[in-house]
């Protein structure tokens, strides 16, 4: 691709493909509605000083368990916090975390699963058994085990996590390399003498990519659960980070007399989570060759 | 630059012992430099196992292939892809979907390390009578016929000098195949390449090959020149039988 030569009125190809994905979103309103939820998100996180109207560490005593109103759009906490502020705050720790385990669960699993797939053999015996062990663990025992050991906090949270959910996108990206390794453009691309490092990465892992995507997207929402069932147990983020399962930990106590200490944070975390499962069903739709193939 | 290609008892057997299976008994043939040898048979009769086993996609076989004298299986792997190059059958399976032309084209060039990429891939495209423009394009916007002759210029891209064409013609309109025909012929003509061609259509061996070998069951009944179609010379039976039901359904239309 680095050769091509630029064409001075055409988007380049990824460019134009990722515009023809994000208008086949648009086109169907639940994916649009993740979309449209996801967009908010990125924008809160990025403009967070902006939005916020307090500081979301700033404690005043004066004015705990404030209800919603008043100059405190969400109300306050027991410590007299500004919830909205904190919920505005919050959005760069849920996106720290669904970045940082996207990067380290997606290469992980494409290579492991890819390499597997292509190469067969006791590579395969090997590896799918190392994923075998990873996967008959529950996820979040997993990484309450893997948080205890290593300590609470929110770098060991997206640690656990990270390790706990690569191998079902190992094990998807292998079946997926499993159906590619016989075609006859890998045999071409063997007698041409490429390695098989090479047709692993030029040949096989496009082909898996799409489907790979999609299953993180899918993740994602099992990625903020955890980690908000993390922050819940008091094994995730540690107070005073402004993380949304350790808003809704805290606001436990004072529920039935406070309803908004849970619920903002509560209403976020589903619809956070709600995007990205409707975002992935509609990448499904729109990452499908057949659908690519009448562009 | 023409490489004569020999194959001596080339054989695959799975297990071993009274159970084992001989998938490919034994197949013996040579063909001279710049030859275009036809292999001909029914569907499962090991036509497209042979050139997997002389390209060495399948490995797993004994006996003995040397082209212009020297083993295939010692030779080393970047000067095997310099002399021999696969056209595969189906060509809406032989090009990669997510890769442009100019990928396809342009690996072989990376992996070889070969100077001139640009001016190379030109020629490679220009040579089977596709225009410039075509680099840039992906497989789902060519024809069949455009993708087939994008799957010959990737062959020809590393100037290799036998060409193993596993039905090359098979998947596409008989319009189309008349013109992928002629431009092997073509291309045999300007650069002296050897081929060797899996068919079941006889009068594609009829218009492209010198000699041809008839299969059944994994081995050869017979070889054959041209000039024993028309008058169906062939002495074994089942060749015989082969080649008269293909007069038949010849005169037939």
């Amino acid at each position: 691709m680095s050769t091509r030569t630029a064409s001075t009125f055409r988007l380049p190809a990824p460019l134009l493909a990722l515009k023809n994905i994000v208008l086949f979103l648009l086109k169907s309103p639940t994916s649009a509605f993740g979309l449209a939820v996801l967009t908010l998100l990125i924008l809160v996180a990025a403009f967070a000083p902006l939005i916020a109207t307090h500081d979301p560490y700033a404690q005043d005593l004066a004015l705990t368990l404030q209800a919603p109103g008043n100059g405190h759009l969400f109300g306050t906490d027991e410590l007299g916090r500004d919830i909205f502020s904190r919920l505005v705050w919050g959005a760069r720790i849920t996106l720290t975390i669904i970045f940082l385990v996207s990067i380290v669960v997606g290469p992980i699993g494409l290579i492991i699963g890819t390499t597997a797939g292509y190469l067969g053999g006791k590579v395969d015996t090997v590896m799918m058994r190392i994923t075998d062990i990873f996967l008959s663990f529950p996820g979040l025992i997993l990484s309450l085990a893997f948080v205890a050991a290593l300590g609470p906090s929110l770098n060991n949270a997206i640690i656990a996590i990270a390790l706990t959910s690569w191998p079902p996108i190992a094990r998807l990206a292998r079946a997926e390399a499993m159906t590619f390794r016989k075609a006859d453009y890998i045999s071409a691309a063997r007698l041409q003498g490429a390695s098989p490092a090479r047709i692993i990465v030029k040949s096989i892992m496009p082909m898996c990519l799409p489907s790979v995507l999609i299953r993180l997207t899918l993740n994602m929402a099992t990625v903020i659960l955890t980690a908000a069932g993390l922050g819940f147990l008091g094994l995730g983020a540690q107070p005073p980070l402004p993380e949304w399962g350790a808003m809704i930990a805290t606001g436990r106590r004072y529920m039935l007399d406070s309803w908004w200490l849970v619920t903002f944070p509560g209403i976020s975390i589903l619809s956070v989570s709600l995007a990205f499962n409707l975002l992935g069903d509609g990448l499904r739709d729109a990452l499908d060759p057949k659908q690519m193939n009448r562009r | 630059m023409s490489v004569s290609v020999e194959t001596r008892d080339v054989s695959i057997t799975f297990g071993a012992g009274p159970a084992a299976v001989r998938v490919l008994p034994s197949v013996s043939f040579s063909v001279a430099p710049g030859e275009c040898f036809g292999l001909v048979g029914e569907s499962g009769s090991g036509k497209s196992t042979v050139l997997r086993c002389i390209s060495m996609l399948t490995d797993i076989w004994t006996g003995d292939i040397l082209i212009n004298g020297k083993s295939v299986r010692e030779m080393p792997l970047i000067e095997r892809c310099r002399t021999l190059q696969m056209v595969f059958q189906d060509p809406y399976g032989s090009l990669h979907p997510r890769q442009s032309v100019r990928t396809v084209l342009n690996e072989p060039l990376v992996i070889h390390r070969l100077g001139d990429r640009e001016e190379r891939m030109r020629k490679a495209i220009t040579d089977v009578g596709l225009p410039v423009s075509f680099l840039d394009r992906f497989p789902h916007q060519l024809s069949g016929g455009q993708r087939q002759r994008v799957a010959i210029a990737r062959a020809l891209i590393l100037e290799p000098s036998l060409l193993l064409l596993d039905e090359p013609t098979s998947a596409l309109d008989v319009s189309v195949q008349a013109e992928i025909l002629n431009l092997l012929q073509r291309l045999r003509e300007e650069r002296g390449f050897t081929y060797i061609m899996v068919t079941h259509d006889l009068a594609v061996v009829d218009h492209m090959c010198d000699r041809f070998a008839v299969m059944l069951h994994g081995e050869i009944t017979e070889v054959l020149p041209r000039e024993a179609i028309p008058v169906n010379g062939a002495t074994h039976p089942y060749a015989r039988e082969l080649i008269g039901a293909s007069l038949e359904y010849e005169s037939a239309h």
